[in-house]
């Protein structure tokens, strides 16, 4: 049911797009108005949420330990794994947001009888990967509308992304790869009984949406001709704040226009905003060092305590009785040091 | 018990997960706790109830009670606002959690788990959740919803083990420790874990023995080892002016098999000479109150800090235990520090200068022992321990929390000459939690402890087919209490212990008499059991 009302939300929006590319009004709209406010509320939506995550105190030193610690000098600890310095937390974020680190140890449990066996499971770490790497590419990519001249390394991205030189217009390896990641994403949701079960409409909507964009951008480039220099020109002037209709509107375009505005838009206020939480995520960004240095906790309330006095007083008959020293009686006992 | 008791059958989940209803039956679910209890600690709402009972007597502002404590909680622990707002379902975490693959319930999956209070913090505390509710994943909070809380929050250990696959690092335990919290504010605790709390708070340990009968305990102890070893041993008490004060979770003092656990600590302080004490005061290292709130972690834990700046010791050794070492490691200095009372630990025999624990000023005993093991500070007879065929378990809190993976299998390798790992999905940083951790090792709840321990008994299961595995070693007193019964259903023929237990077994100490028993008084292997057994095979 979640995939069905997300699948039409997205198809909502495909028409919206469709409509609005092609009457002059809907053009408008489209033109001026809705890429500024989609891109207002991408930033601003994801400024405040990173704010208040930062703003928000890390009473604790919760690090996830997964591998040795640093403590006696003879025994080899696990420095990326189990960061002990500032210097190693960069390097175990770096892996983890980089390479998915997590993600690559995932192994699937099976039970067979009796017998419970662990086995490696990389698909998701693999399916996840190619999915984010290829997204950042394409959007990199996309560059090259925005900026002119085009800077040398956009360029560059372009020809590694098109490395086989394969048809014309040349084929981008990035378009492939995350048409591809998108529908192992999809599949797996529908799929994999346990992951369908939780999966919620924003979990099917945003591959929706996302595979939306990827489909609309694929056709542009390789089966419907579109004005690629008008569109750019349209880029240009919109980053310029001075936003010119483009020359030859393309509903397609438009379609394209509209699903990159609603993710834009809707960005802030859902999971996508792992983007920015993965940063933040105090079992992975501290170093595992709370013995060696004290972490400070900014609200660190005074709590009632049982004292010893207490104690001692509520139990001084059995601790007299059993020959335990009591608080100043126990000279007698001391040693010196 | 029947092998027939417990079948667990991967079935595909049904349903819709939002629907709250939970079924509390005897065997999957703990007992509320008693008023007394409550009472005793000052916390809200303490009744006569049982979660089978239609009416929970909840206090009549209940709902605005757990939405204020959530609104609290948001804004004081990044982890919690980070933890509800990231996640993206990937399932990664499904199959790593050890009460979803024992009792196949999907809402044990750790990230169904967290959305039960999730689907509530979008509800109430989000604006796409407030608008447009259930389609963005939101849900009404009811007193249905309140059952389920406390139904899976007590089904969790807090082991952290999903935290390790989850790429974002979101953290179960800290999920469930706050839906406890939560609980707590409106009375829906257990009384595994609030009596204890109780207990901890007004004796010094979790099953409330008083300063004489802990004496008793010890005292006893004491002459045991001294028997075993023809020596003079003793522990001293609350003595003021020792040179270190040492912790240990109370089950080492009152159950087996922790117990030779501490006569082997007994022995080994005997043998260095160690100027120590132990405090009737501050006499149990397990915190009980980590399993409820943090202010009771922190209320319990204090005592720690308090007694070694009364005894004026100046440093603390803490002893084989697991959610202990979570809260000394990871809470105790921020919460009741700092330390500036005590010095920076060194090892009186080696002049080890323990930097890791620097500003806490608490070594772990196996650190302690690794470092004089390693400086060729004790003998050790490794074929006292050929009676055993060991493996290692490692206990979720010293492995997830803190890293203490080396020591242990340092000490083990030293002290044995049969050991063998569990595979490698099961150990380490990816152990399996024996499935009573976190205040859920009580009787009425065995048969989810059973489903629960599950996963671990089945590598176990595996050193012993495979190699003849028939120890299995610890450091955690849950494991020690919970193990036992987990292995007698699942793996027979599989003993747990302590690695102390091994060091005290092994350690020949100067002017003992010569051992015939191990500490559990069973005979000592004769030369001929390794000869005709396996060779020395170890994987270190």
């Amino acid at each position: 049911m979640n995939a069905l009302y997300s699948l039409l939300a997205v198809l909502l929006l495909v028409l919206a797009g469709f409509a609005g590319g092609s009457t002059g009004a809907g053009r408008g709209i489209l033109t001026f108005i809705v890429p500024y406010a989609a891109f207002a509320i991408l930033l601003a939506g994801f400024c405040a949420r990173i704010l208040r995550w930062a703003w928000t105190p890390v009473p604790f030193h919760i690090p996830t330990t997964c591998g040795q610690q640093k403590s006696l000098p003879w025994i080899k600890p696990a420095s990326v794994d189990n960061p002990s310095t500032r210097g190693a937390v960069l390097v175990r974020m770096a892996m983890e947001i980089l390479l998915f680190r997590s993600l690559f140890r995932n192994n699937r449990a099976r039970l067979a009888g009796k017998r419970l066996t662990l086995s490696e499971n990389r698909y998701l770490w693999l399916g996840a990967l190619a999915f984010h790497w290829s997204l950042l590419l394409i959007v990199l990519r996309h560059l090259r509308l925005f900026i002119e001249p085009i800077p040398a390394w956009v360029d560059g991205l372009e020809r590694l992304d098109s490395f086989f030189q394969l048809g014309a217009p040349q084929l981008y390896l990035s378009d492939i790869v995350v048409l591809g990641a998108l529908a192992y994403l999809l599949l797996r949701r529908f799929r994999d009984p346990a992951v369908r079960f939780i999966s919620l409409f924003t979990d099917y909507f945003a591959l929706f949406l996302l595979l939306g964009i990827a489909v609309s951008g694929v056709l542009m480039r390789y089966f419907v001709r579109v004005d690629i220099l008008g569109i750019k020109q349209f880029a240009l002037s919109l980053a310029a704040f001075h936003p010119l209709g483009p020359n030859m509107p393309s509903p397609l375009f438009f379609t394209h226009l509209v699903l990159v505005c609603a993710l834009a838009a809707y960005f802030p206020f859902s999971k996508l905003m792992h983007m920015g939480g993965v940063f933040l995520s105090p079992t992975r960004n501290l170093a595992n060092d709370s013995r060696r240095r004290r972490h400070i906790n900014p609200w660190n309330h005074p709590v009632t305590k049982h004292t010893y006095a207490e104690w001692e007083n509520e139990f001084r008959d059995k601790l007299v009785g059993a020959g335990i020293p009591l608080e100043g009686e126990d000279a007698g006992n001391a040693h010196t040091n | 018990m029947q092998e027939t008791l417990i079948q667990i059958e991967p079935k595909p989940p049904r349903g819709d997960w939002r629907d709250p209803h939970v079924e509390f039956r005897k065997g999957s679910m703990c007992y509320s706790a008693a008023p007394k209890n409550l009472t005793y600690l000052g916390l809200p709402n303490p009744r006569v109830w049982q979660p089978t009972d239609s009416d929970w007597k909840l206090p009549p502002d209940w709902k605005k009670t757990i939405l204020a404590g959530m609104k609290e909680r948001l804004d004081k622990f990044r982890s919690f606002r980070l933890f509800m707002d990231v996640c993206v379902r990937c399932g990664a975490c499904a199959d790593k959690c050890h009460f979803y693959l024992g009792t196949a319930d999907p809402k044990n999956m750790p990230v169904a788990r967290a959305e039960l209070i999730r689907s509530v913090y979008r509800r109430y505390f989000t604006l796409s959740g407030r608008i447009f509710g259930s389609l963005a994943g939101g849900r009404e909070l009811t007193e249905d919803v309140i059952k389920e809380w406390y139904y899976y929050f007590y089904q969790c250990t807090q082991c952290r083990r999903c935290s390790v696959f989850c790429p974002y690092g979101i953290d179960t335990a800290e999920i469930t420790l706050l839906g406890r919290e939560l609980l707590t504010l409106i009375g829906c605790n257990i009384n595994w874990v609030m009596e204890p709390v109780a207990n901890c708070y007004r004796t010094g340990n979790h099953l409330g023995i008083q300063p004489h009968g802990f004496k008793d305990s010890i005292d006893f102890a004491a002459d045991e080892a001294s028997e075993i070893t023809g020596l003079k041993i003793e522990m001293p008490i609350n003595r003021k002016g020792a040179e270190i004060l040492f912790v240990m979770p109370s089950a080492d003092y009152f159950a087996t098999p922790h117990y030779y656990t501490l006569l082997g600590y007994m022995m080994l302080f005997h043998e260095i000479g160690l100027d120590y004490t132990v405090s009737a005061y501050a006499s149990e290292g397990g915190n009980f109150g980590s399993f409820a709130s943090h202010e009771l972690m922190k209320r319990l834990n204090a005592k720690i800090y308090d007694e070694a700046k009364r005894l004026g010791v100046k440093w603390i050794l803490g002893g084989e235990c697991g959610h202990m070492w979570r809260v000394l490691h990871q809470y105790m200095d921020t919460m009741n520090g700092p330390a500036d009372f005590l010095e920076v630990p060194v090892s009186p025999v080696t002049g080890t200068v323990f930097e890791n624990a620097r500003s806490t000023r608490m070594v772990h005993i196996c650190e302690f022992t690794a470092d004089l093991i390693h400086h060729g500070k004790l003998r050790l007879d490794r074929g006292r321990n050929d009676h055993w065929n060991v493996t290692y378990h490692d206990s979720c809190n010293p492995a997830r929390g803190m890293g203490l993976l080396e020591e242990p299998r340092y000490i083990l390798n030293h002290v044995a000459r049969r050991f063998h790992e569990m595979p490698e999905n099961t150990i380490r940083e990816q152990t399996f939690c024996c499935g009573s951790g976190a205040g859920l090792g009580t009787d009425e709840n065995l048969e989810i402890r059973l489903r629960g321990g599950f996963p671990r008994a089945n590598a176990v299961k595996y050193v012993k087919e495979k190699y003849g595995v028939n120890l299995l070693t610890c450091i955690c007193a849950i494991d020690k209490a919970t193990l036992p019964t987990l292995l007698e259903y699942w793996v027979p023929g599989v003993e747990v212990g302590g690695v102390h237990e091994l060091v005290g077994n092994a350690l020949v100490m100067t002017g003992e008499k010569e051992r015939t028993t191990d500490l559990r008084g069973e005979a000592l292997a004769t030369e001929s059991v390794l000869a005709s057994g396996e060779s020395e095979a170890r994987h270190a």
